[in-house]
């Protein structure tokens, strides 16, 4: 005879409303975990759809995805006669605002040469950039079609292809245009700042075949690593392997909303834990005559202690798979995308198991402080 | 009265508080109840007579003294056994002034809960509550909730739980006091009947004099103290 499940049964609509309520919060740190999660997909997401083993960058610095780093274009023609690279790709990142359907939209702008390391990659709908000139491939998160315009600085791009879940680490979707294109979008002036430039130049011209790093893809078997430090040695270059590059990405750029992430996680869990125990309190407080009359018909501690515990878990476990269905159900309603691992769900599992054994010790310790006694008062 | 008797009292004292504010619950009381019998304590607020149900009850630890429970000496200036829910779980039936079932377990599974807290199966312990609905004539309430049953109804559930583990002493605090004249009639007459058919020994705490004519014995108490016993004539 299982007391807990005969008092949840009993007031079955008290016990699923306060469920729906902490599932909604369990729900909610689920979807902060999965938003975390979706956030390092995301971010690199993008730096392994470069499809790179060696990230050049200028030296002393950790890369574009850290830092602003500039080398001259003509450095990938240098990159790309050194033994052991397959293919070598310069790409420029620029964040631009523009206009969609009559709303601004915030993209990332990855200016990327044709046929190389960088360029976009599984085109999902459409085909890749083949013309150097005024293509564009679209990441779906953008809302532009295949076949649309949108005018990116001064000039106006066709969409020409799209690729799916590809956004900066900041949720900005990404666009993919030629190289030459990315940097005209970068460096180009309007007329008259243009003329003043010229002015104050005397007529010399600012290059603009700049590229905020090199992506070195490499010939099997050749050491990545070593490569890096290879080329390091070039003073006015830095090199990062993919891996290092990754992390340099995770550390500089993640960590941050992680702490951010984990601290809201942790503030949920601990409401929902007070929650929890608060509820069981009440709980145990309704059947205070009840635990009284079990302990003076000889009732083990055991037996009472279960039926407090045993109600915390159910609500606890109850709540916690109600919200993870929600959040599965509606996490494509997100700004956000929101990753669901099955091992965070088990983790999450856990912590509210935990959480659920602390919750009920203000309820077990009432409980057993209960005077049999007082069952024999009118 | 033959035989050996199922409570057995002998000097215990029972005092709360200290000094100035010491008040003295129950003054070297000695009784003994024995098999069959039903016997009513009775008294004014304050008498004592709760304490000694208490104490009877193994709930309360008196100062000094000694009981023994059906043969067993369990007190003699201290607790005799550690496990004092084991023991009333197994010699001890209470039945209470306002019944209090769990109001989440239906009427069998009330009775029930008594037997599967001693150790038994579900349906070893559910095939005992209907038995002992049976007994009590009202199995045809066996699957009501206790808010769906009358005051009468409710008290004969919780003298079935009362019985549930076989016990030789029942313990029942003013379990006529929310019932009716007739209610409380038949509730008294089915405390009889256990009384004489199982040979367990009644004990009542009651105000209620509308039932004095159950008792066997009537003992009373003043100031912690048991007065002369009066046999009831009736």
């Amino acid at each position: 005879m299982n007391l807990a499940l005969k008092d949840i049964r009993h007031n079955l609509g008290r016990f699923v409303l306060t469920c729906l309520g902490l599932s909604l919060l369990l729900g909610i740190v689920l979807a902060m975990v999965g938003i975390y999660r979706g956030l390092i997909v995301e971010s690199l997401g993008l730096v392994r759809a470069a499809g790179a083993q060696v990230w050049v960058v200028e030296g002393d610095t950790r890369g574009p995805f850290a830092e602003p780093s500039r080398i001259p274009g003509d450095m990938r023609a240098a990159i790309a006669t050194q033994w052991g690279v397959a293919a070598a790709g310069g790409v420029s990142y620029q964040n631009v605002e523009a206009q969609h359907r009559g709303q601004t939209k915030r993209l990332l702008v990855v200016g990327a040469q044709i046929a190389r390391p960088g360029e976009a990659p599984r085109v999902v709908e459409g085909r890749p950039i083949l013309r150097s000139r005024y293509e564009a491939v679209a990441d779906r998160g953008t809302g532009l079609a295949l076949g649309e315009q949108i005018k990116l600085g001064r000039d106006t791009f066709t969409v020409v292809g799209l690729t799916k879940d590809l956004v900066a680490s900041g949720g900005d979707p990404v666009v993919f245009i030629a190289l030459r294109d990315a940097q005209k979008l970068q460096f180009d002036l309007t007329p008259s700042a243009a003329r003043r430039e010229l002015a104050r130049l005397s007529g010399a011209s600012g290059a603009i075949d700049t590229v905020n790093a090199i992506v070195v893809r490499l010939l099997p078997g050749v050491d990545a690593k070593r490569f890096a430090q290879d080329i390091a040695r070039w003073k006015h270059l830095a090199a990062l392997t993919q891996e290092g590059q990754e992390t340099v990405l995770a550390r500089s750029v993640i960590d941050r909303a992680r702490r951010q992430i984990g601290l809201f996680t942790a503030l949920l869990l601990i409401v929902s834990t007070v929650i929890i125990g608060l509820i069981i309190y009440t709980m145990t407080i309704d059947k205070k005559k009840a635990i009284a009359t079990l302990k003076l018909i000889g009732a083990p501690d055991r037996r009472i202690v279960g039926l407090i515990v045993q109600q915390a878990l159910a609500m606890g476990i109850f709540s916690f798979l109600t919200g993870a269905a929600l959040i599965n159900a509606g996490q494509g309603f997100f700004p956000r995308r929101v990753v669901l691992e099955p091992a965070d769900a088990a983790i999450l599992f856990g912590v509210v198991v935990v959480a659920c054994l602390l919750a009920s010790a203000l309820g077990v310790r009432t409980a057993l402080k209960i005077d049999p006694a007082s069952a024999l008062a009118g | 009265m033959t035989g050996q008797p199922v409570v057995e009292i002998r000097l215990i004292s029972k005092h709360f508080g200290e000094g100035l504010a010491r008040v003295d619950a129950l003054r070297e009381v000695s009784l003994d109840v024995f098999p069959g019998t039903v016997i009513g304590l009775r008294g004014p607020s304050g008498s004592g007579k709760s304490t000694l149900l208490n104490v009877i009850g193994c709930i309360l630890e008196p100062n000094s003294g000694s009981m023994s429970l059906n043969g067993e000496l369990v007190y003699s200036n201290k607790w005799l056994r550690a496990d004092l829910r084991g023991l009333r779980l197994e010699k001890i039936g209470f039945i209470f002034q306002s019944h209090n079932l769990l109001p989440f377990l239906n009427a069998w599974e009330n009775v029930a809960v008594a037997r599967v807290m001693a150790g038994a199966s579900l349906a070893q312990a559910k095939a005992r509550a209907l038995e002992l609905l049976t007994y009590l004539g009202i199995e045809r309430r066996k699957n009501a909730m206790p808010g769906e049953l009358s005051g009468g109804e409710a008290q004969r559930i919780a003298i079935a739980r009362a019985l549930a583990n076989d016990p030789r002493i029942i313990l029942a605090d003013e379990p006529t006091a929310a019932l009716d004249s007739q209610r409380a009639g038949t509730v008294m007459d089915m405390l009889r009947k256990v009384a004489t058919e199982r040979q367990t020994a009644v004990i009542v705490v009651t105000h209620d004099e509308k039932i004095f004519d159950h008792f066997d014995h009537i003992y009373s108490l003043r100031d912690g103290a048991i007065e002369q016993p009066q046999a009831n004539a009736a």
